[in-house]
């Protein structure tokens, strides 16, 4: 059984810290504290010798981030802090446990962080299915805000309303604007012209409690859990063909069989591993074969995949890649916003043609014709919706090229009807209301 | 407090007003019981200083937001990859059966609304089903004739 320092999770021994008074019983609030009492700028200095690395899929140095935003006597205007906690990345839940068992961790975390880039303006976006969640933050908020914690800073907890896009920094600006969640051309970045304009710092709900855990231990402590270039525990959400799913916190660099077999308790019913995504749906899958594959930034990128946000999904030997293609496309095509050509047809492209590949109805050019859709896609939109779902989909063709070849040369799908998505669904709500008019596309 | 009233309240907890339309719309469908007729749109609308239109906009972007009634109690049950892999259309076949609609439909006495959404972020409790928002886990087809009564009840 690998090792297993609670960081995130510290002092909840499996349960919650949701009172007041049991959060600070385990030292909660004293890095609030310690924080308050050093320059904002030493706060940055020491996130950024802690190594910690944006936990919402980008990867990007927490402390590098905070210190592009400018000093408020570079750029007098409000500063913004906001926390992305719209998780929505499919095979990703671990922002929403967060946000239940350690919410004045992550509250406290926010405080810290607007204290390091000078803003007196929280708001955290949460996404709009997370009712619970919702509740839970607003009342550790107000216990906080009763025991005089807020220094002065106001923060707001703002409800999403159902789009993948909004976890997209830019969309989420705009919809925290009260906009379409549409993404913004960049530059300028949001840490000069984020949120009305202003000098805005994003950050994701596990970067900012990770936040707090890092002032507590001192960023050289900190700094010895994990690997070179990721640093510190993760919390990995593992889903699908799995006895033992859920979130567990690990140190980075665990390997892909510690997590899915030593932890995990391997596939059901002694199946054969077939295939893994390893950071969510976007992220390029990986094959049984790269089980030994280490759990960080670096060693994915050297396996052709990447951590992104640490969801990781296992699929066994009854899964038709295909449909996985079919079912990650239906997705981006659902979730596209619309703006970027490549994007909202090319998504809708990459499904059918999956959809005539898995039909039968499909012959050799099709296929050349799916991957030039997806490098059509790729690269040429303002966000990286649609080239997470080609980056998907040319994962899937790269990996399992035989199992596509053998939907066309069979003519139909080889599983028979037997694959674990046979039947597979894609979403029934399409917005239309003939109450305001608005037709079915 | 009058819509009007409360979202008035809502806006000012941000710097700039139009920030509040995402809440205020939220709070004008629960108004109108679970949807957003046009005239919660002008609604909200006036409250903000905004046009029907841009709210309309506004609306039909986010999945939450409604513009067909909707039935009493809404069942959706989430039909990404892990909750797929872990039998999600046969849940949504068995509430299909034993409400007797479609997914995408609402029953003709306005009882029920069933859908097949996106990810719902629970992949690790798969299957996940919201019931009016709130979300069971861990729901298999064999689950689904008892969560059926019970809503009835």
């Amino acid at each position: 059984m690998p090792e297993r320092p609670q960081i995130v999770f510290a002092g909840t021994n499996g349960g919650a810290l949701t009172q007041f008074e049991d959060y600070a019983a385990v030292g909660g609030f004293a890095p609030l504290r310690k924080a308050r009492s050093m320059a904002p700028d030493d706060v940055i200095a020491e996130l950024e010798s802690s190594g910690l690395r944006g936990r919402g899929g980008a990867f990007f140095p927490t402390g590098r981030k905070w210190a592009f935003v400018p000093k408020p006597d570079q750029l007098a205007k409000p500063h913004y802090l906001v926390v992305n906690a719209d998780e929505s990345e499919p095979g990703t839940f671990k922002d929403r446990e967060i946000m239940l068992r350690v919410p004045f961790r992550f509250l406290e975390g926010c405080l810290i962080a607007a204290h390091a880039i000078s803003s007196q303006h929280v708001f955290v976006y949460i996404r709009g299915e997370y009712e619970q969640e919702f509740e839970v933050l607003r009342e550790s908020l107000e216990a906080m805000r009763k025991a005089d914690l807020l220094g002065g800073v106001t923060v707001v907890i703002h409800r999403g309303a159902g789009a993948y896009i909004c976890g997209e920094e830019t969309a989420l600006l705009e919809s925290l604007e009260g906009k379409r969640g549409q993404p913004r051309t960049k530059p300028p970045f949001p840490a000069i012209a984020g949120l009305y304009a202003a000098p805005t710092a994003v950050n994701n709900v596990e970067s900012i409690t990770t936040v707090t855990s890092v002032l507590e231990l001192g960023a050289t402590e900190y700094a010895k859990l994990g690997v070179e270039n990721s640093t510190g525990t993760r919390v990995f959400s593992l889903s699908g063909d799995v006895v033992n799913p859920g979130n567990y916190e690990l140190p980075h660099g665990i390997t892909l069989r510690e997590l899915i077999y030593d932890v995990g308790g391997g596939v059901p019913g002694g199946r054969e591993l077939k295939a893994i995504i390893p950071g969510g749906s976007s992220t390029s899958i990986l094959t049984g074969a790269d089980i030994d594959t280490p759990l960080d930034f670096t060693s994915l990128v050297q396996a052709g995949s990447s951590i992104g946000s640490a969801g990781v999904i296992v699929i066994d030997e009854r899964c038709c890649m295909v449909q996985l293609g079919i079912r990650v496309s239906q997705f981006y095509e659902h979730e596209s916003c619309g703006k970027c050509t490549p994007c909202r047809v090319g998504t809708r492209w990459l499904t059918q043609i999956l959809q005539k590949i898995e039909g039968g109805r499909a012959s050799q050019p099709d296929l050349d014709l799916l991957l030039s859709v997806c490098d059509r896609i790729m690269g040429k939109c303002l966000c990286p919706l649609g080239d997470s779902d080609a980056i998907a989909v040319l994962s899937y063709v790269d990996r399992f090229r035989d199992e596509y070849q053998a939907h066309i040369d069979l003519g139909r799908c080889p599983f028979d009807g037997e694959s674990s998505l046979e039947g597979i669904l894609a979403p029934s709500a399409m917005h239309e209301s003939p109450a305001h008019g608005i037709a079915r596309v | 407090m009058s819509v009007g009233a409360q979202i008035q309240r809502l806006r000012k907890q941000y710097p700039e007003s139009t920030s509040a339309v995402l809440p205020a719309l939220r709070l004008a469908q629960e108004e109108h019981g679970g949807w957003l007729p046009p005239e919660a749109l002008r609604e909200v609308a006036e409250a903000l200083d905004l046009t029907p239109a841009h709210c309309l906009s506004i609306a039909s972007f986010y999945d939450q937001f409604r513009l067909e009634p909707m039935g009493r109690t809404v069942i959706e049950v989430c039909t990404n990859v892990s909750c797929a892999l872990s039998g999600a259309q046969q849940v949504v076949e068995a509430f299909e059966r034993e409400l007797g609609i479609d997914a995408g439909s609402t029953s003709e006495d306005g009882a029920f609304t069933l859908g097949s959404v996106e990810c719902l972020g629970g992949c690790g409790w798969a299957t996940v089903v919201a019931v009016d928002n709130r979300h069971r886990l861990r729901v298999q087809a064999a689950d689904v004739p008892g969560i059926v009564e019970e809503l009835r009840a």
